[in-house]
């Protein structure tokens, strides 16, 4: 498989899909780091991947159903009060057990549970760019509404609940737009590369830029240079997508070290 | 509430899953910095919890001027161990990076957040505070973590306050801060 492959039609769209999402993911993911809540990523993921288990023992609308599933999950979490990672790591576990034991009682359950730990970009379609480009319509909307709260709430924790707003509105806003991001990436790259593009490039930013917008901007660079390697790669090697993301931002990751403290 | 105040509390008995401090009582009104005073443990930082609603109100009132502005520094601020938000972007969040800065922290603004020291960020904290359009500022422990100098300059911006108009609540254990800073005083005991 060499470069040009990539325009091929068969390829084209998968790679736009995973282009997107190496947008979107570490603009969520330096938030969700802002909040310290980074194990949100894996338990949303999870909880969508038990979402698409689901579907195929019902036999009803993956993508829906999983979207579904990652919402309420991020709705449980947001209306119960639960803050930080305690919340997700539940959620985690919750998502593991339900996807595995529906998986071992479906015909194609268990298929799709290997698809959802490898990842299936090159099966994702149309409707799933449509979906990511409505999501990248969203966050791109309400970032400049949302990151300014998001960061107030963080650093002066008191200041929503001193103004007369206990539960303020973004950060249920928030939670669901992470898991419906998280939901559509967890059926197109898998569970654990979902977790990686949340979690690694913005790990790697928060360590070497300055000032919040550069950081997210960082973010995204380090993102699209991680997945454009990794998807080549994938493609002339014939390798599952999801493990070759993870690797590649592992090794990007190396440079951490050297960054001026 | 009787005109002009910013901030009524009544006989206010407060804590969480118990009382842990009242009754107390005192009125906050524009252009008046007022002082919080009593030894660790008695309560100060619960009364300020109470006013915000984040301690349980067991009994007495707390009442707010409608539509009062509010600003809170805590007494442990959130700081993270990678943080590359810079001293201006923190300023801006409240609003404080309209005004000219105190001359200590104008050098440190293109600093991330990580990089200062604990006093350079508690005096940065504050100043997102008082230099917000904030009608009611509540500090808790301003001066936690300052060296002398910067506690010279955060006695020097909460006087420059008092000419804004503003009310501001000073809970401190430190008796020779409030004494500095604060028109009245309010003893504080469990």
């Amino acid at each position: 498989m060499t470069f040009p492959d990539v325009w091929d039609a068969m390829f084209l769209l998968p790679f736009l899909n995973g282009l997107l999402l190496a947008i979107l993911l570490p603009l969520v993911g330096a938030h969700v780091r802002l909040r310290e809540e980074w194990l949100a990523s894996l338990g949303l993921a999870q909880a969508a991947a038990a979402g698409v288990v689901l579907a195929a023992f019902w036999v009803g609308p993956v993508a829906l159903i999983a979207l579904a599933a990652a919402a309420l999950a991020a709705l449980a979490k947001s209306l119960l009060g639960h803050k930080g990672n305690e919340a997700y790591a539940l959620m985690l576990l919750v998502g593991w057990t339900v996807a595995l034991r529906l998986a071992a009682n479906s015909a194609h359950g268990e298929d799709l549970s290997r698809a959802l730990v490898q990842g299936q970009l090159y099966f994702t379609d149309a409707s799933h760019l449509q979906a990511l480009g409505a999501v990248a319509l969203v966050q791109f909307g309400l970032l400049p509404w949302l990151a300014p709260r998001l960061l107030l709430a963080r650093f002066f924790p008191d200041h929503f609940a001193a103004n007369g707003q206990q539960n303020p509105r973004h950060e249920l806003v928030f939670d669901v737009l992470v898991a419906i991001t998280l939901a559509l990436a967890a059926t197109a790259i898998g569970v654990m590369a979902a977790f990686a593009v949340v979690f690694l490039p913005p790990w790697i930013a928060f360590r070497f830029a300055r000032g919040w917008f550069r950081t997210i901007a960082l973010g995204i660079a380090i993102s699209v240079a991680g997945y454009l390697v990794a998807f080549l790669v994938a493609l002339r090697f014939d390798q599952p997508i999801g493990p070759v993301i993870v690797g590649v931002l592992l090794a990007l990751g190396l440079v951490r070290p050297f960054a001026q403290r | 509430m009787i005109p002009g105040s910013l901030l009524e509390v009544n006989a206010l008995v407060a804590g969480y899953q118990d009382p842990v401090v009242g009754p107390v009582s005192f009125r906050l009104t524009r252009g008046e910095i007022l002082g919080l005073a009593g030894p660790n443990g008695s309560g100060k930082s619960t009364v300020l919890r109470a006013i915000i609603g984040r301690a349980r109100i067991f009994s007495g009132t707390v009442e707010r001027c409608q539509g009062v502005r509010t600003t809170v520094q805590s007494q442990q601020p959130v700081r993270l161990a990678e943080m590359p938000v810079t001293g201006r972007e923190f300023l801006r969040l409240t609003g404080a990076d309209r005004q000219p800065p105190p001359p200590p922290l104008a050098p440190l603004l293109e600093h991330r957040l990580d990089r200062l020291s604990g006093g350079q960020f508690q005096l940065l904290h504050v100043w997102a505070c008082l230099g917000s359009a904030a009608d009611l500022v509540l500090l808790d422990e301003p001066d936690n973590n300052m060296d002398p100098k910067a506690r010279a300059t955060l006695i020097e911006v909460l006087h420059e306050s008092r000419k804004e108009g503003r009310g501001v609540l000073v809970v401190s254990h430190e008796h020779d801060l409030v004494e500095a800073v604060c028109t009245r005083l309010v003893e504080v005991a469990p």
